[in-house]
């Protein structure tokens, strides 16, 4: 038995927690210290786990499986592929840089940072269950440690946006459990034993009639979090509610667990279904692409425009997978693994300003390039990543979705051609050209304002998330090959049961 | 040596981040570092140069090298390096004036506090802009074509703390994400059906596709990206705000990168525009109009650096046209020559407004005692643009104008003509108010520092004598080596030769009236033909136009979204929350908040449990 | 002779004594007291049916005596948060306590 190196990702911030709850309170360095190991050994663990990964073999690697409940076929059971190892190293990269972002919290330290654990626990597991009962377990252990670090540490109408955001989510997974207990009612049935197996339930042949409904139930309860237009709007005040490291990891990860659920738990068990209500999708992710962008434009609080960027952005994540072809689900992993790097960075810069300016209007700051040089430099670079410029990790990961979307040949309404939509799509990125330059204007150029001449640039352990977040963001812009041949040895199989799946019309 | 060709990127780029990360604090050593390694670019170029002259590499034979960028079942990116004499004498253009641009800088940004920085980005400008030049495929080139665009933003805002070039630096790149949407869908089409981005490839298979309203589109929205990097029609309005930059950038941008890339994009690609006849056409009427356009806006302004913007747009212009009418020697030649003079003018416009600190022409004059040297280099600058033989500027616009009436474009032809007349008239108004004519109170001007005087004497050098390598006085030249299909020596056509210096010397004498001897009065002229003064003078209000558009629709429709987004979709969910919520305020009188009345509620429960299972009745047992 | 009947009828007998104070007494510690009234009335019901039904088997008198113990803790825990609460709101009222509607 090798060494259970997913098991350790998943129990080091466990580890962390239960340390950090035998630290007094007032030992806040100790505590932040203690976070930051147990978050970095998790980091250390997933880059082995990502560079050991062989992708000539591919499949589920570093698989461990112990029985838990047989009668009803549940399993510990845990394993990475190509699409789940990108998502690993997100989540360890944004939470070891949002522990540093949030290392001027000082309120309720102790208790902020082990809900901080608890909830990325839940998220790694998310990412490693290869057992459908353990993948929504974990899934709602990621949703509930929000609610508390939002209406505890947050700001801005904090608890509607904390009550928002879980009722919107829990809603959502509540379709999703749905899905999941009728699938494996369905597959119970038909197998003739119990099972929760991911792998055994996409062996089993689901009826066209049943997978409509089932996929819809799923697009639903995931589409809430990813978020899909008109389920949207918990992201905005979620994130502007949310204190920073929550931002990052709610909107750098959290948000992903719902296209990935929506890829693992939606396209791979129901190609059918998903290729009836892909254009469903299509239609409603160019509306989070086009509006989304356009709302950002005219936002006056910089996390709003974030949290309005992010809806336009995962708008690409939804578009590659209704696409589904191999380029756009290709394209749509990398863009989750790009857009969480990418938006952390973002909220961990508008957390370093909010805390020492008290204030995100845009419009009251400016020129903070002359007093926070590496701040504007962060922006700088996160903004160009969000405008797609080539170099950055965004860009290759658009040109695939575009890619993907562009081939696919499909007719929605018996007039709009599919390639209209990936046209409205790109035409997106001149909209997000236009509000990303229109921020770093206002908030970072023009005259020295001696109103901000007290705020200091970012030094020290502030500088980590900075660093890291935008190192990595170009190193995968430079070298996609990195992330993209890893992703596609996990996005193959599924395309070659797409493409084998029946061909049926789509909803429109 | 074309073998290290991958080294002419790569070099500028390495010291971009060398500069960034390790030797900032140093700026000379900064600047050091950024010139060494833009002379070894060059270094190399010119042995590409001389190779290519050995036969080492042609037009239909380039020598083109790659690694697998990306690899995936059915797209495989290349990162590649090409070499044809078409890349090669762009990459010597390239590396040659930033080479100058660069020497320059240390003079004119001397006591700059960003000039380490300033000189990282000029060297990833330079970097993108050779990494442009031998792509082997469109992926490579739209990845660099973005990093081109990148870098001017970052060097035109370079002054970040001036409203106006904030502003400036935003709207070229935002003019340019327009070019490059269109590029994007050109280059999504051409894969769609070729399923390939490599030049080479695409040029065998275009020729064999026949669907011609499929590659229109293609070769169109191709277009539209040197559109906006070229500075065309309609997509101009960036370059002459683009001189918010220091102005080396401005000779940088304008001589050697960015608006040279679309034109080169358009060579490159070469075959795709000129499958289709629409698609040529489209090309050829875009810079003809660009360049008449530009050149009655030049007429009138009166910044010096502005004039020079509109005279770049008309010159380029001039290269698409000749492009488009089918004349792959003749742009490229223009695009060469020009570049050194435009190089030169540039410069010396920042030598002029380094000694003055002023750009408005009206305010400068009389400059010819203090500045000899640039006061006469900038002479020959105009002289080469305005096309007097024998300098660059004559044998390469002869050459389009040829181009132009061989093919039997007339009225482009005529167009051109026109445009000739109106450029010498322009070049030399400035150059008179601003050399001649008295010297305002206060002016204290005095000739620049060797480091910005020599780059200004070399490149005058090559502004007079580079004509010569493709004119039709050599029997091999640069038309022996860089062609479509196959070579065609230029033949020289005496009537358009004399026709067009006598129009060029004519502009220069309307000139010399006016501004110089000041015998025709140019203010009666101004209030005579006020309303298209003021129609020039405000570049016939596009800027204006393309304000309204964003600030009055864009805008409006966006607050229009977030109105919809804050109110109607939000109430829709809010509202169900609060229906919940109200229908629970309904329901809670049953809630006492009594201990006792629970206990009660609880033990009668039980006892009518009990009650019910003791009756048999009713299920009982 | 007693039989089970009549220890039956006095465990009903307390257990309604209990309920009624549990359900009508103000005083929280009357409230406790009563509930402990209860719990008794079912320690002589299962002493009684083990005594009567199964003599051999101790099962109803271990149960009782599982029920003692709780009963004891639950004392402590009540009585705990009766002291807290009157020292909070200087009232042991069972029907001032209402904090569970807000």
């Amino acid at each position: 038995m090798d060494f259970p190196i997913l098991t350790a990702i998943l129990l080091a911030p466990l580890a962390g927690l239960l340390v950090i709850l035998t630290i007094p309170a007032r030992e806040e360095l100790l505590i932040k210290i203690t976070a930051a190991l147990a978050t970095g050994v998790g980091l250390v663990l997933s880059i082995i786990a990502y560079v050991g990964y062989d992708k000539a073999a591919g499949g589920m690697q570093f698989t461990e499986y112990y029985p838990w409940v047989e009668k009803f076929g549940i399993a510990y059971s845990v394993g990475v592929d190509g699409m789940s190892l990108p998502m690993v190293l997100l989540t360890a990269i944004v939470i070891f840089t949002g522990v540093f972002a949030s290392w001027d919290m000082h309120y309720r330290t102790k208790e902020f940072f082990c809900f901080l654990l608890l909830l990325v626990t839940g998220v790694f597991g998310v990412f490693i269950a290869r057992d459908l009962f353990f993948f929504y377990f974990f899934f709602e252990v990621a949703v509930v440690p929000m609610y508390v670090l939002i209406g505890v540490w947050g700001s801005t109408r904090k608890e509607y946006a904390a009550m928002k955001l879980t009722l919107y989510l829990l809603v959502g997974s509540a379709f999703a459990l749905v899905g999941i207990i009728w699938m494996y009612l369905y597959a119970k049935a038909k197998l003739g034993f119990a099972t929760f197996d991911i792998a055994t339930l996409g062996t089993v042949a689901y009826d066209v009639s049943f997978q409509i409904p089932v996929f819809f139930l799923m697009l639903i309860g995931f589409g809430v979090l990813v978020p899909m237009w008109p389920m949207h709007l918990w992201s905005p005040d979620g994130h502007v509610a949310a204190p920073t490291a929550v931002s990052m990891l709610h909107a750098g990860v959290l948000m992903k667990l719902g296209a990935y659920g929506l890829i693992r738990a939606g396209v791979f068990f129901f190609p059918e279904g998903a290729k009836y209500w892909a254009p469903l999708i299509a239609v409603l992710c160019i509306v989070n692409v086009v509006y989304g962008a356009m709302v950002a434009m005219v936002q006056r609080d910089l996390k709003f425009v974030i949290g309005y960027s992010s809806v336009s952005h995962m708008g690409y994540v939804l578009l590659g997978i209704a696409s589904l072809n191999l380029f756009g689900i290709d394209g749509a992993v990398a863009q989750m693994f790009a857009h969480g790097i990418m938006t952390a960075l973002f909220f961990a810069l508008v957390g370093n300003v909010y805390h020492k300016a008290h204030t995100r209007e845009i419009g009251v700051l400016t020129g903070l390039a002359h007093q926070m040089p590496k701040v504007a430099v962060g922006f700088m670079i996160g903004g160009l990543a969000s405008l797609g410029l080539p170099g950055l990790n965004n860009f290759v990961a658009e040109f695939l979705i575009f890619i993907g979307s562009f081939t696919k040949d499909q007719v929605l309404f018996g007039f709009l051609h599919f390639r209209v939509l990936s046209v409205l799509a790109i035409f997106g990125v001149v909209i997000t050209a236009i509000y990303v330059l229109r921020v770093i204007q206002r908030t970072f150029m023009g005259p020295r304002d001696p109103r901000w001449d007290h705020l200091s640039d970012a030094k020290g352990v502030e500088l980590v998330p900075i660093v890291v977040l935008c190192f990595t963001l170009i190193l995968f812009g430079m070298v996609p090959s990195l992330l993209i041949d890893v992703i596609n040895v996990g996005v193959e199989p599924l395309i070659a049961k797409v493409n084998a799946a029946a061909e049926i019309g789509g909803i429109f | 040596m074309i073998e290290n060709a991958w080294l002419i990127p790569v070099l500028p780029a390495v010291a971009f981040v060398v500069i960034v990360f390790l030797i900032r604090q140093f700026k000379m050593l900064s600047a050091l570092t950024a010139i060494a390694a833009m002379a070894v670019s060059f270094i190399i170029s010119v042995g590409i140069v001389w190779e290519i002259i050995q036969g080492g590499a042609t037009m239909k034979k380039p020598v083109e090298y790659f690694v697998n960028w990306l690899d995936l079942p059915g797209l495989n990116i290349q990162a590649g390096i090409l070499i044809d004499p078409l890349a090669a004498a762009m990459l010597f253009v390239v590396t040659f004036v930033a080479l100058l641009v660069m020497i320059y800088s240390v003079g004119y940004m001397h006591g700059d506090p960003g000039f380490s920085v300033f000189f990282s980005y000029l060297s990833l400008f330079s970097a993108s802009m050779l990494g442009l030049v031998v792509a082997n495929n469109y992926f490579q080139m739209f990845f660099f074509w973005e990093l081109v665009g990148l870098c001017s933003y970052l060097l035109i805002g370079y002054y970040f703390h001036k409203p106006s070039a904030v502003q400036a630096n935003k709207k070229a790149f935002i003019t340019n994400r327009w070019g490059d949407f269109g590029f994007m869908l050109g280059i999504f089409f051409l894969f769609l059906v070729f399923g390939t981005f490599n030049f080479g490839e695409l040029a065998k298979a275009i020729p064999k596709y026949d669907n011609v309203a499929f590659l229109t589109l293609a070769g169109i929205l191709v277009f539209i990206g040197p559109i906006a990097k070229s500075a065309q029609f309609p997509l101009h309005v960036w370059l002459p705000d683009a001189m918010e930059g220091p102005t080396p950038v401005s000779a940088l941008i304008h001589a050697a990168t960015m608006v040279a890339a679309g034109v080169y994009l358009v060579a490159r690609g070469f075959v795709l525009f000129h499958s289709v006849e629409t698609v040529a056409l489209v090309v050829a009427w875009v810079g003809g109009l660009s360049a008449l356009i530009a050149a009655t806006i030049a007429l009138v302004q009166d910044d010096c650096k502005r004039i020079m913007a509109f005279s770049t747009m008309s010159q380029l212009g001039y290269m698409l046209m000749a492009l488009g009418v089918g004349s792959l020697t003749a742009g490229m030649f223009h695009l060469t020559t020009h570049a050194f003079f435009k190089a030169l003018m540039f410069l010396a416009a920042g030598s002029v407004i380094h000694a003055t600190h002023k750009q408005n022409i009206f305010e400068m004059g009389g400059l010819r005692k203090s500045m000899p040297i640039t006061t006469w280099t900038t002479v020959i600058g105009a002289l080469a643009l305005a096309g007097i033989f024998p300098l660059a500027g004559f044998w390469s616009k002869d050459e389009i104008l040829v181009a132009a009436y061989t093919e039997g474009a007339y009225a482009l032809f005529g167009l051109a003509s026109l445009v000739a007349f109106m450029t010498a008239f322009y070049m030399f108004r400035m150059v008179f108010v601003v050399f001649w004519g008295d010297e305002p109170e206060g002016q204290h001007a005095h000739e620049s520092p060797l480091t910005m005087t020599i780059p200004l004497i070399i490149l005058a050098f090559f502004s007079i004598f580079s004509g010569f390598i493709g004119s039709p006085l050599v029997e091999t030249g640069f038309f022996s080596y860089v062609y479509y299909k196959y070579p065609h020596p230029p033949e020289p056509n005496y009537m358009i030769m004399i026709s067009s210096t006598v129009l060029a010397l004519a502009g220069i004498g309307l000139a010399w009236l006016i501004y110089g001897k000041k015998s025709i009065s140019a203010e009666a002229l101004k209030q005579r033909f006020q309303p298209i003064h003021t129609l020039l003078y405000n570049k016939f209000y596009i800027d204006e136009l393309y304000l309204w558009l964003f600030d009055k629709v864009m805008l409006n429709i966006s607050t229009a979204f977030n109105w919809n987004d804050r109110h109607i979709v939000d109430g829709i969910f809010d509202g169900i929350g609060d229906l919940t919520r109200a229908a629970g305020a309904r329901l809670r009188f049953i809630h006492t908040g009594s201990l006792q009345n629970y206990a009660l509620v609880i033990f009668a429960a039980v006892v009518i449990i009990m009650l019910w299972m003791a009756v048999p009745a009713l299920g009982g047992i | 002779m007693i039989t089970l009947e009549h220890y039956l009828i006095l465990a009903a007998v307390l257990f309604c004594i209990g309920l009624w104070g549990a359900l009508a007494k103000r005083s929280a510690i009357m409230v406790l007291m009563s509930i402990e009234l209860m719990l008794n009335a079912v320690n002589i019901n299962l002493v009684a049916f083990s005594r009567f039904l199964t003599p051999d088997a101790l099962v109803g008198q271990v149960f009782a005596i599982f029920v003692i113990v709780v009963a004891a803790a639950e004392v402590a825990v009540g009585l705990a948060i009766v002291i807290n609460i009157y020292r909070e709101r200087q009232t042991s009222f069972v029907d001032e306590f209402d904090w569970l509607k807000w």
